[in-house]
């Protein structure tokens, strides 16, 4: 009895990581985020970093030719055609292709996803421009507004709502896509995946997967309340 | 740069195209397996999405279904479905390793475009042209064979071509599984350091995809009933493209 006791009670601790080990190899694994919690968080970080660069390159690229393109109608099915081209290679080709010209580095992964969410925004941003109604835009320049304010002060603001959807419909795939980035070795949490898959362990790649999705959903949340800030008179609307 | 022409060595080398492993083979199974996996997921999702457009029901499933695949990384799901017991990695016909996961991956992907596109199709079709059927007393069944399929068409057409093109990409990415398809070609140059080898296979699977998406759009274009002559149906399926353009790929 006094044997037996301190035996069963030191079992648990004796296979302590029980849910995953040689010999056990569960989905949910609690033991694992809280052993693994740095490898977790560093690929995290450096998932929302990808994410955020790649969309803002995105950003301060479409910006511009989505005033090009409205500004000069020629030029609009060529920037259209141009970026749509783009979006329909893989990812797992553009990545390679981009390779020689910036190597093995997070650049690569930015600049490529960068180029898919461009394609997005441009189409939002330009239909955003477009929905502003004709007649408001010449009562602005009835009242004096110059070329620069009408954009900022009127058009901006009122295309918003339709860029900001882009925005979102971009951001989105890409927290989705910069997984594929593992081909580099910079995918963020899709290196813990490609680990998960190449040494069988379920609850790194669960884990990693259901991370994804979370940001993918926190980065949505948080669009949404930047819109609602930035464009208060919507509120109450049906969008 | 030397790369470049590593690459070029590589593409117009015969020995890279044949035997089990060449760039041919994989090409004919990464085709197989977007030509599968699209049909399967037109078997599932076109009459379930038709079916409630034409009774206007479900609406809210059928539009968030694209915004809930475009949060799941297609690698993830892929990831999973290769380390869970089933399916695995087994050898599926000639689908090659992990065939089964990746035919099911690719039919969950192109599951959302084709279901979202084709519920709003039917769904857009203006309702004074409904009325009018009803009016000359058209049955459910007609109104919806005769009158919002075929104006439902271009449309849906568009979102076919959304998930081909998508499902291309996505069979690429079964390579990082160690899966069929292209992306093997790819993925084995990158991982041996054979960077020529990796180009290489980048710009078939670019091309093909080029090829896929200038074919498709000309399908589509046959598929339109009333070819050049509506604006309405044009703007609104550029405007489709905006909102779904999913990039799981």
């Amino acid at each position: 009895m006094a044997v037996t006791l301190p035996a069963a009670a030191l079992l648990p601790s004796a296979v302590e990581p029980s849910c995953y080990s040689r010999l056990t190899n569960e989905w949910i694994c609690w033991q694992y985020l809280v052993d693994r919690q740095d490898e977790l968080v560093d690929a995290t970080v450096e998932h929302v970093l990808i994410t955020i660069a790649a969309v803002a390159f995105a950003v301060v690229i479409a910006f511009p030719l989505a005033l090009l393109a409205r500004r000069y109608t020629r030029l609009e099915s060529t920037i259209l055609g141009v970026s749509t081209g783009l979006y329909t290679i893989p990812s797992l080709a553009l990545f390679p292709l981009l390779v020689p010209f910036t190597g093995l580095t997070p650049t690569t992964v930015v600049i490529g996803l960068g180029l898919y969410a461009l394609t997005i925004l441009v189409r939002a941003m330009l239909a955003g421009l477009q929905s502003v109604p004709d007649d408001v835009r010449e009562s602005a320049t009835g009242l004096g507004y110059g070329r620069r304010r009408l954009l900022l002060r009127i058009e901006l603001p009122l295309a918003l709502p339709v860029m900001m959807a882009g925005l979102r419909v971009a951001t989105v795939s890409t927290v989705a896509l910069t997984t594929i980035g593992t081909l580099v070795s910079y995918g963020g949490l899709g290196n813990l995946i490609k680990d998960g898959v190449d040494t069988n362990f379920r609850a790194e790649l669960f884990a990693a997967a259901v991370l994804c999705v979370v940001l993918a959903v926190v980065f949505d949340v948080l669009i949404v309340l930047m819109q609602r800030l930035l464009t208060p008179w919507t509120r109450g609307q049906p969008t | 740069m030397n790369v470049f022409a590593d690459t070029w060595r590589y593409l117009t080398d015969p020995a890279s195209w044949t035997g089990d492993n060449g760039m041919l083979s994989r090409l004919l199974e990464q085709l197989l397996l977007t030509g599968t996996a699209l049909a399967l997921a037109m078997l599932v999702g076109l009459p379930i999405a038709l079916w409630l457009g034409h009774l206007g029901r479900g609406g809210f499933l059928a539009i968030n279904i694209s915004n809930v695949g475009r949060a799941i990384p297609t690698f993830a799901l892929l990831a999973l479905l290769v380390i869970a017991d089933w399916p695995g990695t087994a050898e599926f016909g000639p689908y090659g390793r992990a065939g089964l996961a990746t035919l099911i991956a690719l039919m969950l992907f192109a599951l959302p475009p084709i279901v979202t596109q084709s519920y709003v199709a039917v769904r857009e079709v203006a309702g004074d042209v409904k009325e009018a059927a009803r009016g000359m007393g058209m049955t459910g069944r007609q109104l919806f064979f005769r009158i919002e399929l075929p104006l439902a068409l271009p449309l849906v057409a568009s979102g076919v071509r959304l998930a081909l093109v998508q499902v291309w990409a996505t069979a690429t990415i079964a390579a990082l599984v160690a899966g069929p398809g292209l992306g093997r070609i790819i993925t084995d140059g990158f991982y041996r350091s054979n960077y020529p080898k990796g180009i290489a296979g980048a710009i078939v699977v670019a091309l093909v995809a080029l090829v896929l998406e200038v074919a498709a759009a000309y399908l589509q274009r046959l598929a339109d009933p009333i070819r050049g002559s509506s604006p309405r149906g044009r703007a609104l399926s550029g405007e489709g493209h905006t909102l779904l353009e999913a990039g799981t790929g």
